[in-house]
């Protein structure tokens, strides 16, 4: 197996110019994780004291409402809006769609600015109108 | 190739080409991403549109079967996504199959713990057993 080592390796992130398309890819992974762990587990921790009487959910809404506990939730939120709009993406492209290069750039930065002006509108009316 | 190795061609390629499944995993992940983006609009959408967050008004808002019905979809269908795509990003890094196993396991033991805690606590207040 000596030209095992000579075979040639296929181009890696530390070759390629980063894209739009490339950040959207690699946050689509990482947004699914962050939703996956904190996303999931706050929702059943939210549940979970909802249901266990006022001293449990007070605990909860302290926890929540801290400064740590904002940016928990304003970072879960964006990372909900990044995930689905990217995933809206991924099922257009998963019909072949959507792969020409223009396009294809468009598409993946218009979820990113998708997403943080859901979430900057989301959390100004909770904190800001709604209160 | 080493006087030692007395293996066929075919020997070494066996167990080395597709696994000849995974398709309905890929299915699965996108069938559940479509139900999610319903899920998780109306999710958001609920959190908006409550005159408030805390416990009485979400407690009382999950009593009704049309609050309840969704959320416990959500769950569990967001767990299932969540299990699927983790699943995802674990084998393309944990090549060994002994600890790829392990780590799958661990993973399938967390989401049904996670979801069940989360359920239960949906069923404890959708069935009124609250303080």
């Amino acid at each position: 197996m000596a030209n095992a080592q000579s075979r040639p390796l296929s181009p890696h992130l530390t070759i390629w110019r980063w894209g739009p398309h490339m950040v959207v890819s690699i946050l689509h992974r990482a947004t699914g994780i962050v939703l996956s762990f904190a996303g999931l587990g706050i929702l059943a921790w939210w549940l979970f004291a909802l249901s266990n009487g006022t001293d449990a959910y007070t605990d909860f809404a302290k926890a929540a409402g801290s400064p740590v506990g904002l940016i928990v939730l304003i970072g879960i939120t964006w990372s909900f809006f990044q995930h689905l709009l990217s995933g809206i993406r991924h099922l257009v492209m998963d019909t072949g769609a959507g792969f020409e290069l223009g396009i294809n750039k468009t598409f993946a930065i218009l979820t990113i600015v998708g997403s943080v002006l859901l979430t900057a509108l989301m959390w100004f009316y909770l904190l800001g109108v709604r209160k | 190739m080493s006087l030692g190795d007395s293996s066929t061609p075919l020997g070494k390629v066996r167990g080395l080409g597709s696994a000849q499944q995974g398709g309905e995993h890929w299915i699965t992940e996108r069938v559940t991403s479509i139900a999610l983006l319903l899920l998780g609009v109306w999710f958001v959408a609920s959190m908006l549109l409550l005159p408030k967050l805390d416990q009485r008004t979400l407690v009382e808002w999950l009593h009704n079967p049309s609050a309840f019905i969704p959320m416990a979809l959500l769950i569990v269908v967001g767990f299932r996504h969540a299990l699927d795509g983790v699943k995802v990003t674990v084998d393309d890094y944990v090549h060994e199959p002994g600890t790829n196993f392990v780590v799958n396991t661990l993973l399938l033991f967390l989401a049904v713990a996670g979801g069940a805690i989360a359920l239960f606590g949906l069923a404890r207040i959708a069935f009124g057993v609250v303080a």
